[in-house]
């Protein structure tokens, strides 16, 4: 029993998956923050967190409160980090299907 | 009373700013302080398509891109952290004839200086790509060593390696004037106080204009918004090499994690510094995709953003020290390619400031060609 309590406590401390889309831990996150990466847009781009499928709809909260833990700043003086279009994935077909001109046309021998 | 002191202020906390910084520190300067406005990375070196190759049309580009590749193979050692190298090589496309002339051209250029890139048949450049439909192209060409690396792991590592090495880093902290006193440098003022200092390097990416104009000097430098676009993820094997194409007006590539990245130039290039994404882009560049790509018809774009180029004239680097004041050195207008650069011109501006020479020949890119008419005339630039 003590084995499987410790075991549960270590997975709620480290390896608990803060961003489902692309597998980012909440101990990959602690060891960057403690670094010195602490803003979302940061930890974004060094792991991943918040640029899957979802956009972030899944991690950014968690990551946001995390930052403010181990700073101790307010999430207001953290700031959101960017949002980026489009926030529903579309498909290219469609897009393609949107565009009534031909992707060669207007095409320029650029610098 | 000065907030702080140092012996070189590097503005800009890019790919080109934290490899100057690295550099400087391991040729042995002391007291070097990196200066960012934002966030390290966020300028165009996060932004970018960290695009890196060799296939050029000037000697003095292949020459910078070979010295890259080599660089960039043994960066992770070098810095103890994986900058995300992977080598599928640039498939260049050429639709009109003279563009395949000129291709052609450049690789005869490229095989004189010990580059094997190669003209490949259309066959050859499907085997390359598999997802490539190019019925409409003249002819491509290949060079495997070419590739990517990840922007972001890149301008870190650098930084993690200037830090270990004692380089201040301060972010968000933004540089609003240079005080100059007796033609030389004499303090950098940012909006958290002043720093005295006897050198500047301005790094500054698609601002690096702006710092300039704070001596006085007037470059002939624009920033432009290029756009860029990435899907979700899907299987590998669609499109592994940077598909490249002058006239074509685009760049594309499948990532290792799947996903794919893909961005033009606007056309007309406007001056622009407006670097909210647009939808005209996102249309045109999905057409791209699904005419290039057949089978990316059905995934779908998760994100797009936006970067600055900064063009030089004759759109190639800007790197030297000013001539009317002393201790102002600059490294920027990469005019879109200044990822791949970084390892090299990071190492190169910091011998000239250290040293007063450098490796590889520098001078012809000082801001002086302008006024001597000394353009560079690269024919092989997106
Ligand atoms: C869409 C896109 C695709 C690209 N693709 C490629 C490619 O495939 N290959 C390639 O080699 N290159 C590519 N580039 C170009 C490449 O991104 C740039 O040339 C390179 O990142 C320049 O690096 P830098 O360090 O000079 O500039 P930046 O990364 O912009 O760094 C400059 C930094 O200076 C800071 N700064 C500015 N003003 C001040 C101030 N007053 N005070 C303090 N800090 C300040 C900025 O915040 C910024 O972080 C691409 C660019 C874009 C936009
Ligand atoms: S959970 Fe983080 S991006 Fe989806």
């Amino acid at each position: 029993m003590a084995g499987i309590c410790s075991e549960k406590r270590q997975y709620e401390e480290g390896d608990i998956v803060v961003c489902r889309c692309k597998e980012v831990t909440l101990k990959e996150i602690r060891k960057w923050i403690s670094r010195g990466y602490d803003t979302f847009d940061e930890l974004k781009r060094l792991t991943g967190v918040g640029m899957g499928p979802c956009q972030g709809r899944g991690c950014r909260d968690i990551v946001m409160k995390e930052i403010a833990r181990m700073t101790g700043k307010t999430l207001e003086e953290i700031g959101t980090g960017t949002y980026r279009p489009p926030v529903k994935p579309v498909k290219l077909g469609m897009l393609t299907e949107a565009n009534k001109e031909d992707p060669w046309k207007g095409k320029v021998v650029s610098h | 009373m000065a907030w702080k002191t140092a012996d070189i202020v590097v503005i800009g906390g890019g790919v080109q700013g934290c490899s100057s910084a690295y550099h400087l520190a391991k040729m042995g300067v002391k007291n070097i302080i990196v200066v960012e406005k934002g966030t390290i990375c966020s300028g165009s070196s996060g932004r970018c398509g960290a695009g890196i190759r060799a296939q050029w049309g000037t000697e003095m580009n292949c020459r910078f891109g070979k010295a890259c590749l080599e660089r960039f193979e043994n960066l992770e050692e070098e810095l103890e952290m994986n900058v995300g190298l992977d080598q599928s090589g640039y498939l260049m496309v050429a639709y009109k004839d003279s563009e395949f002339d000129q291709l052609k051209e450049n690789i005869k250029l490229q095989n004189s200086l010990g580059i094997d890139s190669r003209v490949v048949s259309k066959d050859e450049a499907y085997e390359i790509c598999p997802g490539l439909s190019a019925d409409d192209a003249l002819g491509f060409t290949f060079y495997q060593r070419d590739g990517h690396a990840d922007p972001f792991f890149t301008t870190f590592a650098f930084m993690e390696s200037a830090k270990r090495l004692g380089v201040e880093f301060l972010k968000f902290t933004e540089v609003i004037d240079i005080k100059v006193e007796n033609g030389a440098v004499k303090t950098v003022v940012t909006d958290k106080g002043e720093i005295d200092t006897p050198v500047v390097l301005n790094a500054a990416g698609g601002f690096f204009h702006d710092i300039a104009e704070m001596i006085d000097l007037e470059l002939p430098v624009h920033s432009e918004n290029h756009d860029i676009l990435v899907t979700e993820p899907v299987e590998l094997g669609v499109c592994p090499p940077m598909l490249m194409s002058f006239s074509g007006n685009y760049y594309l590539q499948q990532r290792p994690d799947g996903t794919i990245v893909g961005g033009c130039s606007p056309v007309g290039h406007p001056i622009e510094y407006d670097l909210r994404s647009n939808f005209s882009f996102l249309e045109h560049m999905a057409s791209v995709f699904t005419k290039l790509l057949p089978r990316t018809r059905d995934i779908r774009v998760v994100r797009q953003w936006a970067g600055l180029y900064n063009m030089s004239l004759d759109c190639q680097p800007i790197m030297g020290e000013a001539e009317h004041v002393k201790g102002f050195y600059m490294t920027g207008a990469f005019s879109g390619h200044g990822f791949m650069f970084a390892p090299v011109t990071g190492e190169l501006i910091a011998q000239l400031i250290v040293r007063g020479n450098t490796d590889m020949p520098i001078d012809m890119l000082h801001y002086r060609r302008f006024a001597e008419g000394k353009l560079i005339i690269e024919p092989a630039v997106v």
